[in-house]
């Protein structure tokens, strides 16, 4: 299976605000096979939503698709009318979304929340979707569904309201579900148990994932690939394996240093130096020269993604850590 | 700010960079709507502040009246050569001249309830915040209480009780009033009270009327601007309707809600311009008035700056 | 759910003493109760009587008792004008305003709440910006002057609708007297209604526009759409559900603002409710009506923030559920 189901390309979402032009997703391009899991890893600010919001058709005004194709399975999304984009939204690609209080309609009831999902979609009665409901439930481990689905969002603790929009995303079995951050708000012990029958269910249905985090410890045990992104563009692209052993770009090189189980005991933890740059007017240039240590007159001009070496790994930047084998 | 300004903006102020004073401003002006509203209202107050030099007639001068010119309507020639352009009232009372002294009243009585409402709720707000305890609890009570009565129906029981007169308009207007500003001050300086800064002013020992004077005040001003301008409005439509139903001010005082009173009998024989011109003043007053205050509250609220 | 109204009622029978007191205090303590309960026209021996009756000469806790069984019995005072007990004489006049009041707000609903949704929903667009400045002209709008363009156009000068009154009336469940079942009934009332209607239209085209922006930037909504849903669902369903519970909630305060505002359109339109019976006490200084009305008004407020807190724990599952348990 090494057909790509997704393939981005020269992605461009711009936000036209009154102060100016913020370009959260500035020229990002990727690919994501069947059944594989794509890590998309970046600072707090770095475009990583906007970037699953775009493939999802979901960028609200100020906010605008401004270039790139985006073909999922030999279709390109935004070129779609609404009602076609609005058929594969939640059917063939689909999306959770980080803080679980808040993605489910506090008024209404789990049942209705779920079902529409499936009406929305297919032509099925409502005593089969309410069958698939159920299912989806217990594949996502929430036992005796029967009592959950007369609940409304507020009687369920946040990993479940996390798991019953795990189990709405898988209702129509995707192709492909954009997952932002949906851990972030738990406990390790329940990000654990969700990590784990995320993956565990996309093997079984062949569903392909893109995972979006800050934590870089998280991509380890999951992703097969993994984009970093920094000001909204993707800097460092590879193998899982080989970002994190070998990263290549020194802002890969910072955030893998500033994750506590990398740094030896009793030694500072290090961290990057300086702040993200403000996405609004940003100069041109690679823009992790204010924080960069290798920093010459070169990166004055905008570096351009270069593939280095034979596994696919490929970096945008001039002066790349290229490791002595 | 220490942030590197990029080359390309440089010269031009970068929009997140000017006070925020200028700030407002700009962006009260990018809509022209407000503007149109705030150039009306000028114009409104210019014509209250000028009635006795720019009415053609003095109203009230019984010498300059004659009622046989009564009722005329807009357009007729005035015996003087000069013109009723609105027409007269049933006293041939040339109806323009009326209205520009009308509308001095009206905007007296709104302003200067508006102002001591202002005064006392700021008062009453900012002890309660300061305070705390027993004192913030019945004042907040007080105003809670008052807040769930509609304003028209605290106006009449007071006038039902303090009987009639400009006096107790104003102050059946600022016994309104005051409850608004209280509950905004106090909201707004319990937000600034929970902030850092506060605490860090409470540990260098600043005197608590400099905390109020520096720090609170500055803080509650934006929300407070927005209030005393809807307030405004409000205190002239109630006085207007005070007035309209025989409960406001006295006749030797002719608002405009007085005027279309008195317009009122003639209505149902066609002769609308008694009642219709002070009626359309009255609005273009509260209508200038509310599309400033909209826009106030746009530019001045936090969580709608883009 | 029947824990919750059964506490809610109590705690209104508390904040209606606690207003009894207020109007007590008011009339006993501010003003001299003689003064303002009793006729001034009256002999002295009818003096006598009424201060033995309304027992001025008893202790002032022993007063309270009095004024309170005056006021639930009805007797409490006679009016100076009409010579009736005041109660029963605004009681009379009660279904005139409550029908003129529901009607107000039927039209500030029905009218409001699409044109707050569309308005919400393309808050840019021409129609959205044409419906917001009306709102604001709406709030400006002095609403009496507006009751006397509304007769001169449509009785003066198109000759269209009755002027004044309330013209026949119909028995409702054969006790209750209402216009809207007659024609000319109906005649008489759209203007007032209209009237009436104007501001709070105005109120509720913002709160709904208001509501319907702000849910729309809710997350829920985004995962509602993330989802696939139809607009027509996403607004149907997610976004007026939440929108609905403070419309809901303002709509049942307004309504007494409402009852309240109809002092001004009944004595525009000479509309006999009470309301115009409050402004001509004033102008008469009939003052045991006043007294009278006031509570009786008072009562209507809390009855009806009574009843918007249990529409209001129905609607929202979280206050259900927390206060059955609680
Ligand atoms: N509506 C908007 N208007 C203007 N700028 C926006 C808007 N939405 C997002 N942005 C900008 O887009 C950039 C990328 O935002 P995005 O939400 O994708 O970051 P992120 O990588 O997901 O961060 P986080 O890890 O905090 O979720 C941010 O700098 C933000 O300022
Ligand atoms: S291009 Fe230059 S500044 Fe940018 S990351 Fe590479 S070395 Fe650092
Ligand atoms: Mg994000």
């Amino acid at each position: 299976m090494s057909e790509a189901i997704l393939i981005v390309a020269g992605l461009r979402t711009h936000f036209y605000t009154r102060a100016g032009v913020v370009k959260a997703v500035d020229d990002v391009s990727f690919s994501v096979e069947r059944g594989q899991v794509l890590g998309l890893v970046g600072e707090s600010g770095s475009g990583k939503s906007m970037t699953g919001h775009s493939l999802m058709g979901l960028i609200d005004p100020p906010g605008r698709i401004v270039a790139g194709t985006i073909t999922l399975d030999g279709r390109d999304l935004p070129a779609l009318s609404a009602e076609e984009q609005r058929q594969l939204r939640g059917n063939r690609i689909a999306m959770i979304f980080q803080d679980p209080m808040m993605t489910l309609n506090p008024l209404l009831r789990i049942d209705v929340q779920m079902i529409e999902a499936i009406l929305a979609h297919d032509d099925v009665s409502r005593a089969t979707a309410r069958a698939r409901v159920r299912e989806a439930l217990v594949k996502v481990g929430i036992a005796s569904p029967d009592e959950r689905l007369t609940a409304y969002p507020h009687q369920f603790s946040g990993g479940m309201r996390q798991r019953v929009a795990i189990a709405i995303a898988l209702l129509n079995n995707p192709d492909l579900i954009v997952c932002d951050q949906p851990t972030t708000a738990l406990d390790v012990t329940v990000q654990g148990q969700i990590l784990y029958q995320m993956q565990k269910l996309t093997r079984e249905t062949g569903t392909a994932l893109i995972w979006i985090t800050h934590d870089l410890s998280v991509i380890a045990g999951l992703a097969d690939r993994v984009c970093v992104m920094y000001a909204g563009r993707i800097v460092e692209e590879g193998s899982c394996e080989d970002v994190l052993a070998r990263p290549m770009h020194p802002y890969t090189q910072g955030l893998l240093d500033s994750v506590p189980a990398n740094n030896e005991r009793g030694t500072r933890l290090k961290q990057i130096p300086g702040m993200t740059p403000s996405l609004l007017g940003l100069p041109p240039g690679c823009p992790f020269r204010e924080r960069c240590a290798y920093t010459t007159r070169e990166c004055e001009q905008t570096p351009q993604m270069r593939a280095i070496g034979g596994s696919g790994q490929a970096v945008r930047c001039f002066h790349p850590l290229i490791p002595l084998y | 700010m220490s942030t590197i300004v990029p080359a390309a903006v440089e010269g031009a102020t970068p929009y997140a960079m000017q006070s925020p004073w200028r700030r407002i401003v700009s962006d009260f002006l990018a809509n022209p709507l407000a503007v149109f509203g705030l150039a009306l209202l000028a114009l409104i107050v210019a014509a209250a502040l000028l009635a006795p030099v720019i009415s053609p007639q003095n109203p009230y001068d019984l010498a300059q009246l004659d009622v046989t010119h009564g009722k005329l309507p807009p357009g007729a020639k005035a015996p003087g050569g000069g013109t009723f352009w609105l027409g007269t009232d049933d006293q041939g009372r040339d109806m323009l001249s009326a209205i520009f002294y009308g509308l001095r009243i009206s905007l007296m009585v709104g302003a200067v309830s508006t102002i001591l409402a202002l005064c006392i709720g700021l008062a009453a707000g900012v002890t309660a915040a300061y305070f705390g305890g027993r004192i913030e609890t019945l004042v907040m009570r007080i105003v809670e209480i008052q807040l769930s009565f509609p304003a028209i129906l605290i106006a009449l029981i007071l006038i039902a009780v303090l009987g009639q007169g400009t006096g107790k308009v104003i102050a059946a207007l600022v016994t309104i009033q005051w409850a608004y500003y209280a509950r905004t001050v106090r909201s707004a300086a319990l937000v600034e009270k929970r902030k850092e800064y506060m605490e860090a002013a409470r540990c260098l020992a600043l005197s608590p009327a400099r905390i109020v004077f520096r720090h609170l005040l500055p803080n509650c001003l934006p929300p407070m601007i927005v209030v005393a301008t809807v307030q405004l409005a409000a205190a002239i439509a109630l006085e207007a309707t005070l007035s309209f139903l025989g409960l406001g001010l006295p006749i030797t005082e002719p608002s405009l809600g007085l005027l279309i009173a008195n317009g009122y009998q003639y209505l149902l024989s066609g002769k609308y311009w008694i009642s219709f011109f002070p009626g359309v003043a009255l609005l273009l007053t509260i209508v200038s008035i509310n599309l400033v205050a909209d826009q106030l509250r746009d530019v001045l609220n936090p969580r709608l700056q883009r | 759910m029947l824990v919750y109204v059964i506490r809610r009622s109590m705690q209104s029978m508390v904040v209606l003493f606690v207003m009894s007191l207020l109007v007590f205090v008011g009339v006993y303590a501010i003003g001299n109760p003689i003064d303002i309960l009793i006729n001034p026209q009256a002999d002295q021996m009818d003096r006598e009587r009424a201060i033995a009756a309304l027992g001025l000469d008893q202790p002032l806790w022993q007063q309270y008792f009095v004024f309170v069984k005056g006021a639930l019995t009805g007797d409490l005072v006679r009016s100076v004008v009409h010579a009736t007990s005041a109660l029963d004489l605004i009681l009379e006049r009660m279904p005139a305003t409550m029908e003129l009041a529901i009607a107000a707000m039927l039209i500030a609903v029905v009218f409001g709440l699409p044109l707050g949704l569309w308005a919400g929903l393309k808050p840019d667009g021409i129609a959205g910006r044409s419906i917001m400045a009306g709102s604001i002209l709406g709030f400006s709008l002095p609403t009496f002057w507006v009751g006397l363009m509304l007769i001169m156009v449509f009785s003066v000068m198109l000759g269209w609708l009755p002027s004044n009154g309330r013209g026949p009336t119909t028995l409702l469940f054969g006790l209750i007297p209402v216009s809207f079942l007659s024609w000319e009934g109906l005649r008489h009332l759209v203007m007032p209604a209209t009237n009436l209607a104007l501001f709070k239209l105005a109120l509720l085209i913002r709160l709904t526009r208001a509501g319907t922006r702000e849910s729309l930037l809710q997350n829920y909504v985004k995962f509602a759409r993330a989802k696939g849903l139809r607009n027509s669902r996403i607004i149907g369903v997610h976004v007026l559900r939440n929108i609905m519970i403070p419309i809901v909630t303002v709509i049942g305060l307004e309504f007494g603002s409402v009852i309240a505002f109809a002092t001004v359109t009944e004595s525009v339109f000479a509309w006999p409710g009470m309301g115009k019976l409050l402004i001509d006490s004033i102008n008469l200084l009939d003052r045991p009506v006043i007294v009278s009305y006031l509570l009786v008004i008072v009562t209507i407020f809390i009855l009806i923030n009574l009843a918007v807190d249990v529409l209001y724990s129905a609607l929202d599952p979280r206050v259900r559920l927390t206060d059955a348990r609680g």
